[in-house]
């Protein structure tokens, strides 16, 4: 009984995976099965930073001077309560990773939330409807596109700061830094969504939708957007590393995250300045932390655009 | 010809005029102008005969008129955090910029062009295979951590090179370059490999991608089949089929490494344009940030009009579409 139970799962399973291409591609391809782990285990940790972490950096009273600049456990100096070392002001460096990925993460997400939603609305629109207001939308996109991704990104964050008032900044930059990177990440999205719809909007099943009088808001939604998920879901994976990178970038510059919540590019900054002097920990790890979980997404984006693109197999 | 040049000039005023908008915009409404130019002495009547003066009570689109006229006449206005002229810093730190932007273009091009056509060219070979490897890494680290890691192999553990400002520079007229001493040169390299490690990766892998479409196109097949020689039928033949989306990328990475400069510049603390903007940012100088944001998309203008105009010197389609459209 329970082993015929077992081989029916099984058996499902086989047919499953046999019949959807991605999860087929997926399941004979190491590489991205890799890099699957790795973002999957860092989201993970990120996420359960509060339990994993063994101190919290956040909370000044906890961080003792003294500890400050330990190297890792394992040299001469270093002590085992710090698996990694601490950083110049005694935070545990190995706690101040997981919560400083966890703040890089939630920018990145968030903010390729906001690129998504915002590029596929207009994209849809601009696809669908056509006329002045796609011509005048994808004027905007491509003076844009023009820009490079970072400077756009700067430029808003710089507008930021000078409107907003002096006293509001710290708490407000973490939703500015969500703007400003999402803000220069939507016409990917706008693009790739206005073409795709462009090309979906003269087939028959659409033409059918419209002769039944449905609302054009529910033709987009629930017919056009599920037959275009393929080119949104790799731009949303290859987005998503350059937002954790734009983050970690303007971090790193000193007009991102607020100093007393660090995130891995606020971290790298700091140990820049000590790389010098020979402590070469601080910047060690958290570049590490960083380059692992970009490239994990970057080898997923590469799967997801070719397993996509029958043209490209 | 003469007619596609004159509407592409004509979009790229229209481009120029939107950017001084925004620039415009910026600069009028980010701010108290006035309250920033004064101290804190200064008397409410004062203030208000300066804000006359300044023509800040005039019609809106009549301030937007000045503001474009003086930016065509050179006259940028004053930063609020040295009060030197804009134009002066701006003018000051461009060499270092155009020069650093050079270098690593020409580093870009002059590995990545070649990496390209050869990992196109040998297919599935170790050291294809190796190149392709390194170009994931170079899109996947960041520019800054690049130059983190450069500055401790040669400059603190090795010694061997300079890792910030640009040494020792000549003047020549209101240009200083560092291309003519020896000090200058060792200090231009490290941040010129650190700008265009992700230049160069991206012109690999769009050369490469170019050539592999263009190698698998009848012609080619025709070529070999002809028995042309093999250096010829690759760069003859198929190279300059790929030359128009390799000048468009070109004309792009220009941009990103004009946009790069400003982290490149961050961490070698190289003193160019880059450095100001993101000091500018940091410390909210307006004229400063609004000046630097007109000249980047005049670059970019500058940029896209050459670009179009190399498509008619190298692709015979380009000029017969036009010719006939």
């Amino acid at each position: 009984m329970d082993s015929t139970k077992k081989s029916s799962i099984t058996e499902s399973w086989r047919r499953f995976s046999r019949e959807n291409e991605l999860v087929y591609l997926f399941l004979r391809n190491r590489v991205a099965q890799l890099a699957a782990f790795i973002a999957i285990v860092s989201v993970g940790a990120a996420a359960l930073a509060n339990f994993i972490a063994p101190t919290n950096p956040y909370d000044i009273a906890s961080i003792d001077i003294m500890d400050s600049l330990i190297p890792p456990a394992w040299s001469a100096e270093g002590e085992s309560r710090f698996i990694i070392g601490t950083d110049d002001q005694g935070r545990d460096l190995f706690s101040a990773i997981l919560y400083g990925t966890r703040l890089s993460l939630t920018v990145g997400l968030l903010s390729i939330g906001f690129a998504s939603i915002l590029g596929v609305t207009v994209g849809l629109m601009a696809g669908y409807f056509g006329g002045r207001f796609d011509a005048i939308v994808m004027r905007i996109a491509d003076v844009q596109l023009s820009l490079p991704a970072i400077l756009t990104a700067l430029l808003i964050d710089g507008i930021a700061r000078g409107i907003l008032p002096q006293d509001k900044h710290d708490s407000l930059m973490i939703v500015v830094l969500t703007v400003a990177i999402g803000l220069s990440l939507w016409v990917n999205f706008a693009r790739t969504v206005r073409a795709s719809t462009f090309v979906e909007r003269n087939k028959e099943y659409v033409q059918a939708c419209q002769i039944m009088g449905m609302h054009p808001l529910r033709i987009m939604l629930v017919h056009i957007l599920p037959n275009i998920m393929g080119p949104i879901l790799v731009i949303l994976t290859v987005d998503l590393a350059v937002a954790v990178l734009l983050e970690a970038t303007l971090s790193f510059l000193g007009v991102g995250v607020p100093p007393n919540q660090p995130s891995l590019g606020t971290l790298i900054r700091i140990g820049t300045e000590y790389l010098f002097s020979g402590e070469w920990w601080i910047v060690i790890f958290p570049s590490g932390m960083l380059i692992t979980m970009i490239i994990s997404i970057n080898i997923l984006g590469d799967f997801l655009r070719d397993a996509l693109n029958p043209r490209l197999r | 010809m003469l007619n596609f040049i004159l509407r592409r000039l004509l979009q790229s005023v229209f481009v120029m005029l939107a950017v001084s908008l925004i620039a415009f915009s910026l600069f009028r409404f980010v701010g108290d102008p006035v309250a920033q130019m004064v101290g804190q002495e200064t008397s409410i009547e004062d203030q208000e005969n300066l804000r006359e003066r300044l023509g800040l009570n005039d019609p809106l689109i009549t301030q937007y008129g000045r503001f474009v006229g003086n930016l065509v006449q050179g006259e940028f206005g004053f930063s609020y955090r040295t009060r030197q002229p804009v134009s002066e810093m701006i003018l000051n730190r461009m060499p270092a910029t155009l020069e650093l932007g050079l270098v690593s273009l020409l580093i870009s091009l002059l590995v990545g062009i070649p990496a390209g056509i050869y990992t196109a060219i040998k297919r599935g070979g170790v050291l294809s295979n190796v190149l392709l490897i390194s170009t994931l890494i170079g899109i996947s680290v960041p520019t800054f951590v690049i130059g983190i890691f450069l500055i401790y192999l040669f400059g603190v553990e090795l010694g061997w090179l300079p890792t910030f400002g640009r040494g020792q520079t000549v003047q020549i007229g209101w240009w200083q370059t560092s291309f003519l001493t020896w000090d200058g040169l060792k200090s231009l390299l490290l941040p010129a490999i650190t700008l265009g490690i992700y230049q160069l990766t991206l012109t690999m892998r769009l050369v490469r991608a170019e050539m592999q479409d263009v190698l698998k196109t009848d012609f080619i097949k025709f070529a070999t089949a002809r028995g042309i020689n093999y250096r010829s039928l690759y760069f003859n033949h198929a190279f300059r089929n790929t030359l128009v989306p390799v000048i468009t990328i070109i004309g792009l990475q220009l941009g990103g490494i004009i946009a790069f400069s400003i982290v490149t510049e961050s961490v070698f603390q190289w003193p160019g344009m880059g450095l100001l903007f993101l000091d500018s940012i940091r410390y909210v100088d307006i004229p400063v940030m609004s000046v630097y944001l007109v000249l980047i998309a005049l670059m970019f203008v500058v940029i896209n009009l050459f670009v179009d105009m190399l498509y008619f010197a190298i692709d015979p389609r380009v000029r017969l579409k036009s010719a006939h459209g």
